[in-house]
């Protein structure tokens, strides 16, 4: 089973803090991190592939920079990488950069010499919570899709997947190749050893731009491509002037608040 | 020599960093309290490979270099004394003199599993009766008894004893030839005879586990003595030797830890309208700490070189160890005057450095006995 | 891309599942009416499903004008394939200026597929929707980065305008049983060999559905709770105020509740009228998903915790004490 992960780099964002004076987001310093979805992505592939055999190959859309994500991955258990880098593709929206992925994924298949089974994304990423890309890139392939993973099993070369609805799962078996989405796992993802990740800063990940895909239409790409404009952004104020007991025993304060809450026909 | 690292080693040092920050960092305070074991934080070291590092890739190491080893046992420290502790315990303790001195079953049967880290393991050597260090005579006997060995008698102050599943152990095995009368035997937790006594409730490395360990008529296959009879006390120098390069290193960790510690504190702490890194004083201090903590980087990364290069390092080992150590306490003590009354709080980080830094001036040999390495190397008998 | 003004009324999409109606399409027309109006445009109620005529004349009842209908038994259990064929259909046929789908997770798995298929930009999880005053676009907002910034986007040059909207943000408009508007039936046929899924079983692990986003009264604890065992003393609170029990990611990922209780940017927005926090420090991604709810009555034992910040009622001090006393002073008033 050759499978494909489409990972994202992404700041921290449990340790984006918001600039009191200005409200704006506080980048600076903050660390990038490998989407946390991807990486359980990441992880179910592996699995995949070390049960089914095959050939795991990760790839990224973004800056230079993006490179060490991919790196991670590859200390994790991805065969290869690639970074799609380019800056025809600045500006792009869900549906430019589904576009641009779905014809990498043309172009890596066709570097690698193989085809992919199987997609594997994450549900969303952390910085922009759209979980758009994976369908898209799905439907740019014509490929059917399950999203919202819970965990990927295989048999026979067939997949079933588990998937998360309100009171529990539905097992959902899909042709391939298809796209999925992972929001968990039943397990954790591994760590890199030390000697994985010596391994893995050794190997060279190529770049592949626009040049590398010939078949790729320039117009929908980048700001070009994109039908959605961001218009303002701004930090959301949340402050409310509460009551606040504190250094109250216990019986007492919770006496108060409840009386406070019946006064107002609260309960 | 030049310690900078290339890119390759830099970015292990940063995945060693990443994990003690955002896994050991936030359990230090929490296991000093508990004195829990923290077998999670283990685990994930083991995965990661962290508990083989020099050893080669065959038996299941990471197949570093000691300065690389080292480094990491000083990242760890950092953030908490206890799990640097764990590793070395482990490494140099239990699966060096198996490396160095087994035999080829014994690194393939233990060896293997150490590295792997499916076992864990520790160093049986300091008993009540003999004071630090691998001189004087043992209590515990170990009398051949044709088919396998006896073992009698107690050892204290055992890392991870009742965590751990191999000991490595000296023991006498004649009582006429002085130091000639010592042997080196692996030992594992399931052997009759063999039981864990009471925890030792020691000052710092509150966490580290570290127990009595007794042996009552304990049988040990023949075939568990380490090399050839007689040399325990040869195998436990060397260990020592290397242990206390590795105590070094902890002893710089948790200097830079307190470094760190005590820089964000000054630079966000107020006092008069200014906040207390712009007083001269404080400065001062700092630059000053800061300087004598590099300059013992120095010596505890050379000590480490002259071990990658197997010259002789005994005497580079034990100044290292004895800078380290009194710098660790020196600068510990320091930052908690700095600090003043919330440093003096239990559970306070610069507290808990300052009872992990202690230990560093008293195992794999107290100061003194660094000292009289050194006057020795010096020719000065 | 055709002219825009071919494209008219504000549509938006009834989710059903085994001829059920999910609550958050009605929400949607509550929030939708008020466009419709500004603009001057019908708002039409669009359902998929099997049997769900009486689907169409509820929502007409929830303030749609009318309803288009596409009922065959295909569409019994959503499948990818079949709803995205069916709604792209309807689009291209009728053409709507604006599509509004609810942010579950079958709306986001179909939303991004139907706007790929039909070129068009989509704004996901919706929070806010307004109208741009210049241009008289959508203006769909947004939190992004974990709920640490708000953006608010639009779709300016491609039609139908689209964006999925978060469940239990918004509240129903009341029912009004007199309401009547035209249900045209469409007929769309999607072949078995067209759906590339299969659904094999389906699990249900909760005896009841927790219905987080409908919940009245919400008692949910975090990491502060310690253990699983002390989730009692929430469940006894919960009892005590008729409460559905929910919980921060910490508690889940600690492994002391299951993830169908967890409130928040990964779990269920909420929107109750009394909120709980009980051991929940308050971390952005938590308030992005109880934003929602009108009184907050906090439990924490530190007293800079930024729950404290959106609470109307906190209360510093150890939960293993503070909970026991609410319940029974809530117990002693009801007596």
């Amino acid at each position: 089973m050759n499978i494909c992960v489409c990972i994202k780099q992404v700041p921290d964002t449990n340790e984006i803090k918001v600039d009191p004076v200005t409200h704006t987001l506080i980048r600076k310093g903050v660390p990038s991190i490998v989407n946390p979805f991807d990486t359980y992505a990441q992880e179910v592939g592996v699995r995949l592939k070390e049960k089914a055999g095959g050939r795991l190959v990760v790839i990224s859309m973004g800056p230079a920079q993006a490179a060490g994500a991919i790196k991670s991955c590859l200390a994790v258990g991805a065969d290869a990488g690639y970074l799609i880098s380019s800056r025809k593709f600045g500006g792009s929206d869900t549906l430019a950069t589904s576009y641009i992925l779905s014809e990498a994924i043309k172009a890596v298949e066709e570097k690698e010499g193989l085809k992919f089974d199987l997609i594997l994304c994450g549900k969303q990423a952390t910085d922009g919570d759209t979980a758009q890309v994976g369908p898209e890139i799905a439907e740019h392939l014509d490929m059917p899709q399950v999203t919202y993973a819970l965990d990927i099993l295989e048999k026979d070369g067939e997949i079933q997947v588990k998937r998360e609805q309100d009171a529990g799962y539905d097992m959902i078996a899909a042709k391939l190749p298809a796209v999925v989405t992972v929001v968990k796992l039943p397990y954790e993802p591994r760590y890199p050893t030390l000697k994985t990740r010596m391994e893995a800063k050794k190997k060279e990940i190529p770049m592949l731009t626009e040049e590398d895909m010939p078949s790729i239409n320039l117009a929908m790409c980048g700001l070009k491509g994109s039908p959605t404009r961001v218009k303002k952004t701004y930090t959301p104020v949340r402050e409310k002037n509460g009551v606040k007991l504190a250094g109250m025993d216990a019986a007492s304060a919770a006496k108060e608040v409840v009386k406070q809450l019946c006064d107002g026909k609260l309960l | 020599m030049d310690f900078r690292r290339d890119a390759l080693h830099q970015d292990i040092l940063e995945m060693v960093h990443d994990f003690a920050v955002e896994d050991v960092k936030p359990l230090a305070r929490e296991i000093d309290r508990t004195e829990e074991f923290p077998m999670a934080n283990v685990k994930k070291m083991a995965e990661m490979g962290f508990l083989g590092i020099p050893f080669p890739e065959n038996y299941g190491g990471s197949q570093m270099d000691f300065l690389t080893y080292i480094q990491t046992v000083e990242e760890l420290s950092k953030y908490c004394g206890t799990t640097g502790n764990i590793v070395f315990a482990h490494t140099t303790f239990c699966s060096t003199p198996i490396y160095q001195f087994g035999a080829e079953w014994q690194k393939e049967k233990y060896l293997t599993k150490l590295c792997s880290g499916e076992w864990l393991g520790s160093f049986a050597l300091t008993e009540p009766e003999t004071k630090s260090g691998a001189s004087g005579r043992y209590q515990i006997t170990a009398v051949d008894a044709g088919s396998h060995w006896v073992l009698d008698g107690y050892k204290t102050f055992v890392s991870g004893a009742d965590v751990a599943d191999v000991f490595f152990v000296t023991a006498m095995t004649s009582q006429l030839q002085g130091t000639r009368g010592i042997s080196s035997f692996i030992v594992e937790k399931g052997f009759p005879g063999l039981s864990v006594g009471k925890r030792e409730n020691q000052v710092g490395i509150r966490a580290a586990s570290i127990c009595e360990l007794v042996f009552r008529e304990c049988i040990v296959p023949k075939e568990n003595l380490v090399g050839s009879q007689g040399k325990g006390f040869e195998y436990a120098g060397t260990v020592l030797d290397e242990g206390r390069i590795c105590v070094a290193a902890q002893a710089l960790g948790i200097a830079e830890g307190a470094l760190e510690e005590t820089a964000d504190y000054v630079r966000a702490r107020k006092k008069f309208g200014r906040s207390l890194s712009q007083f001269q004083k404080t400065q001062f201090e700092l630059a000053q700490m800061k300087t004598n903590t590099e300059a013992v980087k120095l010596l505890v990364y050379q000590a480490a070189c002259d071990r990658d290069s197997r010259e002789s390092f005994s005497h580079r080992a034990a100044m290292a160890k004895l800078a380290a150590s009194q710098n660790a306490f020196d600068v510990a003590y320091r930052c908690q005057q700095l600090y003043g009354e919330p440093a003096y709080r239990k559970g306070h980080p610069i507290e808990r450095m300052m009872r992990d830094a202690e230990i560093t001036e008293i195992y794999g040999g107290t100061s003194e006995v660094q000292m009289r390495v050194i006057a020795g190397w010096m020719g000065i008998k | 891309m055709s002219n825009l003004n071919d494209y008219k009324n504000i549509w938006v999409f009834i989710e059903t599942e085994c001829g059920k109606a999910k609550n958050v399409g009605y929400e949607l027309l509550n929030v939708a009416k008020p466009l419709a109006q500004q603009k001057g445009c019908p708002l039409v109620a669009v359902v998929i499903g099997k049997d769900i005529e009486y689907v169409a004349k509820d929502a007409i009842c929830y303030g749609a004008d009318s309803a288009i209908i596409v009922d065959a038994p295909e569409y019994e259990y959503y499948t990818t394939d079949a709803f995205t064929k069916a709604l792209v259909t309807l689009v291209e046929k009728y053409k709507p200026e604006t599509l509004m789908i609810g942010a579950t997770n079958n709306g986001r798995d179909m939303g991004p597929r139907v706007s790929c298929r039909l070129k068009t930009g989509l704004t996901a999880d919706c929070t806010e929707i307004g109208i741009d005053e210049d241009t008289g676009n959508i203006a769909w907002t947004r939190p992004t980065f974990g709920g640490n910034l708000m953006a608010t986007i639009m779709c300016p040059d491609n039609r139908p305008q689209m964006g999925t909207v978060r469940p239990g943000v918004f509240k129903k408009g009341a029912y009004d049983e007199s309401r009547t508007g035209e249900i045209i039936k469409e007929t769309i046929h999607t072949a078995a060999e067209e759906i590339r899924t299969k659904l094999v079983e389906r699990v249900n692990e909760v005896t009841e559905a927790i219905n987080l986003e409908e919940a009245d009264v919400i008692v949910a604890g975090g990491r502060g709770v310690g253990s699983a065992e002390n989730f009692k003393l929430l469940e006894e609170l919960a009892e005590a105020v008729d409460g559905t029990l929910g919980c921060s990611r910490a508690a889940v990922d600690a492994g002391w509740m299951p993830y169908v209780h967890q409130v928040g940017q990964s779990g269920k927005t909420v929107a109750p009228r009394l909120y709980f926090a009980i051991g929940i420090s308050g971390a952005i991604q938590h308030l992005t998903g109880i934003a929602g709810s009108d009184t907050v009555i906090a439990v924490n034992k530190d007293s800079d915790a930024p729950i404290f910040d959106v609470a109307d009622y906190g209360i510093v001090g150890d939960l293993n004490e503070v909970v026991p006393a609410l319940t029974e002073a809530i117990k002693a008033r009801k007596a």
